[in-house]
């Protein structure tokens, strides 16, 4: 790892200051930033640290909405009280992030920050129509995952928390791969507010809605009704893991899956 | 150079660090606490597990400067001071949870916490789960599971000692 300027601002002011610097980078829980400083991905001249911004933190109810601070683990989101009894399928979806300690450290505001295809989060965030609040504005889901780790935010932009808004029903199932844990593909599906929403990462370079499922289960709400949908595999993701066609495949029997856990 | 202030097994201590040193490289190179280990440089192995207030992280991926004003215990800081083992550290004996060892330091450092996080008790599919963020080449994991399973009755206070290891 190259070195760095260490900073642990108090507040989001501050940070937004220090991030002014094209070559500072924020960090919160880490788990994905120094991985990557290690293999020297990155070489920032300086890191913020966020996690000292007292408002940044905190789980609330507001309203029909369940506010997540930007720095709440994913350890906390699964054992939130608040998040079990309004959106349980999103606190089953942090429990499975990662192993245990990634849990511990990893944080809701970086992994939706980071937007890796791979990654749980976005597909949660997209499936409820979540809305992205930071340092300057409130930024709709589908209007703030852009492409394979490239978000709305601009560089001196933070992600200060996500509002979910509470929906009838929601479920998410993923396979992971084995070996990293990260998502092979995986589906989040809901039903409120804001319409039937079907989300699906880890399948292509970025999280994306899937609209004739979302077409189908507004009509008939059951695992049988998108059993019969195919993804193309056109845009999909090929790697060592899996091919673009096994990904498709993959895409129908999770979407199944998750509306089967929605109950 | 920057200054780092913790607690390290109750003890405080305040050490010079660069931004980039990791938590693992304090405890290691400059407190000669060796019984944290480094396994991958991919945040996956979980052979450097301490606790860090109370909780088990990978101090492979948590800066030294972030752990400022925290309180760590590391693999030094289970037994009594009369050499007395951990419960958890007794039963990986007892059950042969071990071959080459170099896993066992972040093996049992995830287990105290995933017990103490637990006190209804955990299936052995729970302790399977608990342990993702562990690897172990060497004993195939079924020892390390009846190990966690032995001393987990002992720290919840359900027995005394930890059960003997069937023959
Ligand atoms: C072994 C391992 C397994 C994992 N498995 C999974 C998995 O199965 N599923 C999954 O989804 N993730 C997985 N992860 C990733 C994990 O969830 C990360 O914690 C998460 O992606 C990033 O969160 P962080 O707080 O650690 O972010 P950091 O590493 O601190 O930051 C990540 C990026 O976001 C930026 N950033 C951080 N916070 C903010 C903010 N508030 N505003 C703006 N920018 C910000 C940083 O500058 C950086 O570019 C895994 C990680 C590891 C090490
Ligand atoms: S050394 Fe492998 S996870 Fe920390
Ligand atoms: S005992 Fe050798 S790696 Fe676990």
């Amino acid at each position: 790892m190259y070195d760095f300027a260490y900073h642990k601002p108090s507040t989001v002011a501050d940070a937004v200051k220090l991030l002014a610097d094209p070559d500072a980078k924020a960090i919160s829980g880490g788990h994905t930033l120094l991985p990557a400083l290690k293999h020297r991905l990155n070489k920032p001249t300086a890191l913020v640290d966020l996690s000292g911004i007292a408002e940044l933190r905190g789980i609330r109810r507001e309203g029909n909405a369940v506010v997540i601070g930007a720095l709440a683990k994913h350890a906390e989101v699964a054992a939130s009280a608040e998040v079990a009894a309004a959106i349980p399928a999103l606190a089953f979806m942090a429990d499975h992030i990662g192993d245990v300690q990634v849990r511990n450290r990893g944080t809701i505001g970086g992994s939706v920050s980071n937007n890796d295809p791979a990654a749980d989060y976005p597909a949660a965030v997209l499936g409820l129509g979540a809305t992205i609040r930071t340092s300057k504005r409130e930024i709709a889901a589908d209007d703030f995952f852009l492409g394979m780790f490239t978000t709305a935010l601009e560089p001196d932009e933070i992600l200060t928390a996500i509002s979910f808004p509470i929906p009838e029903k929601a479920g998410y199932a993923k396979m992971r791969n084995p070996a990293s844990r990260y998502v092979m593909a995986g589906a989040f599906v809901s039903k409120g507010p804001q319409g039937v929403r079907v989300a699906i990462t880890g399948a292509g370079p970025c999280v994306f809605r899937q609209a004739d499922m979302e077409a189908a289960l507004a009509a008939n709400w059951s695992a049988d009704a998108v059993a019969g949908i195919k993804q193309a595999p056109d845009d999909l993701n090929s790697d060592i893991h899996g091919s673009a066609e096994y990904r498709a495949h993959l895409v129908t029997v999770m979407a199944k899956r998750a509306v089967a856990n929605a109950g | 150079m920057p200054h780092v202030t913790l607690t390290v097994n109750g003890k405080s201590h305040t050490a010079e660090v660069e931004g980039r040193t990791l938590l693992v490289e304090l405890l290691r190179e400059t407190l000669r606490l060796t019984g944290t280990h480094i396994g991958c440089d991919t945040s996956q192995c979980g052979a450097c597990v301490v606790h860090v207030n109370g909780d088990s992280v990978k101090s492979c991926t948590t800066l030294a400067l972030a752990a400022d004003g925290a309180s760590v215990t590391t693999i030094e800081g289970l037994a009594a001071a009369d050499g007395t083992l951990h419960p958890m550290q007794e039963a990986f004996r007892e059950y042969h949870a071990l071959q080459c060892g170099f896993c066992t330091p972040g093996m049992v450092m995830s287990a105290i916490d995933l017990v103490q996080k637990n006190p209804q008790g955990l299936s052995e599919q729970e302790i399977r789960e608990g342990l993702e963020g562990n690897l172990c080449r060497c004993t195939g994991y079924h020892n390390i599971v009846k190990a966690i399973a032995a001393a987990q009755d002992v720290m919840h206070g359900k027995r005394s000692e930890i059960a003997r290891a069937a023959e």
